[in-house]
């Protein structure tokens, strides 16, 4: 085990070189549905079973499944009402199981990345050939299900191998949703490829704030504005990256989606400078126009450290 | 040690749900329904009666509102009974005044304990409802088997004991095993608090009759929000009530739905709450679009109404 992932440089948040978003837009703003699909009798991972309490766990079961049969609705028709296209964290199986709710998303152009295949499987204890054979089969279903090739990735609940970056970058992703440690992209340091880290956010994902935080709908529609305004000031000097990360069963619910909507409409109506838009474009963008300048910049700052994410020692300070 | 490839394997992974209790429909195919008197949000006020002994064994897990010091937990246990003592009564008074029905689970244990306020629910015309022996048996898939079907049996001969015929059901920790469904459905049981797979009632297939479930809501759940998650008693208020606005505007497009939630007698039955419960009583009692009714009566309604919705064409899915 590493005692740092050496995934990226450290980058401090000062005099970085500005990024102009297509059309002059300053703040990129980007909304994440995960739509995810959670079994009722998941096997158990090594590390970790699929539920907190034993299967079946009616209530986490049922509260999850509401959320595709009801939340998602009503999310998906206040996004249309702000013209707002969503990304979606898709637990993969769930084209399987619920392709209503997929082809509603294609037909409303938004984009897709994976989140694995069930949010009752995890990656822990994964060898290479199995990480693998989820990362393809992503790929494949996402593809055959939508006609696109998914090139964003966050883990399947969260949960990761050391191989995991290397692995997405080799097949050619362009992101990934899995790291926390800007608010602007960041080349992440593969073997192969050419990978970003996406801003994403636990701090305004609704898990966070309305289950570990315990926050109230109005008190996340305050936080998500004061979000948005702070960025936004931030993205007149270089464009920074807002994300919210959404699930259904939680910000749909009927006592949330109210104050939730005052939100949206508050970042729409302040949205002059505000590219509207989904993770892959920006992570088209910025893998032509700010790659290089982002890695020059580390390199000009004698930051480069040099290697791979989880590569051995000798090679991450061969490489600086 | 890498995860064996059976962990790769997805036996249930096709069109629908991946359990047979229900299928799968989002709302939006969902044919519309009225509750009586046209009322767009059939409101589910759920008053749980539980028992915590001073010696729970907390398997497979705790209880919520179970013992936490070290063993005597007078603390915790005299909290606990102060709900059954006074804070039901005061719920009682409140539920009486607005005008409002509501469903008490109660815990097997606690019928011949506490049975002046089981008395007292009854005569002000409230639900009933099981709510399995005791905090400390917990229904769930690990129990050997033939014990689940004994604690079921056990819980319905209480109940008879007690003069009492519910036929709603509601889990310890709303949890259950595999069979638990067909076990109570084969006590007699119709009417089920502990799934919320929809914002309306849902039928669930067991050995025996449908059981519907009937949904109640975790998330405006009064112990989760006030003492779990701190908020304050104007908070949790204003939720409720946004959750019935909310849902009194789908009705045109959506139909009636339901919006359940509970008063735990610990947690909302404390002196420093009683005017938060006044306003939300108030506002429900005095809200055309809401009606007010039981567990049971949801379901019943539900059953008539979607028998007679049947027939007519769908037409509720957004462009």
């Amino acid at each position: 085990m590493r005692s740092d992932p050496n995934l990226y440089d450290y980058w401090p948040y000062v005099d970085r070189p500005p990024i102009v978003w297509p059309g002059g837009k300053k703040l990129a703003f980007w909304i994440a549905p995960n739509i995810e699909s959670y079994e009722f009798d998941p096997p158990t991972n090594l590390s970790r079973p699929g539920w907190p309490r034993p299967s079946p766990d009616v209530v986490s079961y049922s509260q999850r499944d509401w959320g595709n049969r009801v939340g998602h609705w009503r999310l998906m028709e206040l996004m249309d009402k702000y013209g707002m296209r969503g990304s979606v964290s898709l637990s993969t199986a769930l084209i399987d199981h619920h392709p209503e709710v997929i082809e509603a998303c294609v037909a409303r152009n938004w984009e897709f990345f994976s989140h694995g295949l069930y949010n009752t499987r995890f990656s822990y204890n994964m060898d290479e050939a199995q990480e693998r054979a989820i990362i393809e089969d992503s790929i494949r279903s996402i593809q055959a299900a939508t006609g696109q090739r998914i090139r964003g990735y966050l883990a399947p609940a969260l949960t990761h191998t050391e191989l995991t970056m290397d692995l997405l970058a080799e097949y050619d992703f362009w992101y990934t949703c899995d790291l926390f440690q800007d608010d602007q992209p960041q080349p992440v340091k593969t073997r192969t490829g050419k990978l970003i880290s996406m801003p994403y956010s636990l701090e305004v994902n609704d898990v966070i704030t309305f289950g570990s935080l315990g926050m109230t709908p109005q008190r996340y529609a305050d936080v998500l504005k004061r979000h948005f305004d702070q960025l936004l000031e931030e993205s007149q000097r270089s464009g920074a990256v807002m994300c919210i990360p959404l699930h259904a069963y939680l910000v749909g619910q009927p006592h949330r989606l109210g104050p939730f909507a005052e939100a949206l409409r508050y970042i729409s109506e302040n949205s002059d400078d505000v590219w509207m838009t989904t993770a892959v474009e920006i992570a088209g963008v910025y893998r032509e126009r700010y790659f290089d300048q982002t890695l020059k910049d580390i390199s000009a700052r004698g930051l480069a450290t040099g290697g791979t994410g989880f590569a051995p020692i000798e090679a991450a300070s061969a490489g600086s | 040690m890498p995860v064996p490839d059976a962990y790769l394997a997805y036996p249930h992974r096709a069109y629908g749900s991946d359990q047979k209790r229900y299928p799968w429909r989002p709302s939006v195919d969902r044919v519309p329904i009225a509750w009586p008197g046209k009322a767009a949000v059939a409101c589910m006020i759920v008053v749980p009666l539980e028992f915590h002994m001073l010696n729970p064994r907390g398997a497979p897990f705790k209880h919520p509102g179970a013992m936490v010091t070290p063993y005597p937990d007078l603390r915790h246990f005299t909290t606990r009974d102060y709900g059954n003592r006074v804070g039901v009564f005061r719920i009682l008074r409140e539920l009486k005044t607005a005008g409002l029905k509501a469903t008490f689970p109660v815990n097997a244990a606690l019928l011949p304990r506490i049975r002046p306020a089981i008395e007292a629910v009854v005569a002000d015309g409230h639900e009933i409802a099981a709510y399995g022996l005791d905090t400390d048996h917990i229904h769930w898939a690990g129990l050997e088997p033939g014990v689940e079907r004994s604690w079921v049996q056990a819980t319905r001969t209480a109940f008879d004991r007690a003069g009492l015929r519910p036929r709603t059901w509601m889990s310890p920790a709303r949890h259950q095993s595999f069979e638990t469904l067909d076990l109570i459905a084969e006590a007699g049981f119709d009417t089920c608090l502990d799934w919320e797979p929809d914002s309306v009632p849902t039928p669930m297939k067991t050995t025996g009759r449908d059981v519907i479930a009937a949904p109640l809501s975790t998330e405006l759940d009064d112990r989760l929000l006030l003492c779990d998650r701190g908020q304050s008693e104007a908070e949790w208020a204003d939720q409720i009530l946004e959750a019935v606005r909310f849902t009194s505007g789908e009705a045109p497009r959506l139909g009636g739905q339901v919006v359940g939630f509970t008063l735990t007698p610990y947690v909302s039955g404390q002196p420093f709450r009683t005017w938060a419960l006044r306003k939300v009583m108030a506002q429900l009692a005095g809200d055309a679009a809401v009606w007010s009714a039981t567990a049971s009566e949801i379901a019943e309604a539900w059953l008539s109404a979607s028998t007679r919705a049947q027939g007519e064409p769908r037409r509720n899915r957004a462009g």
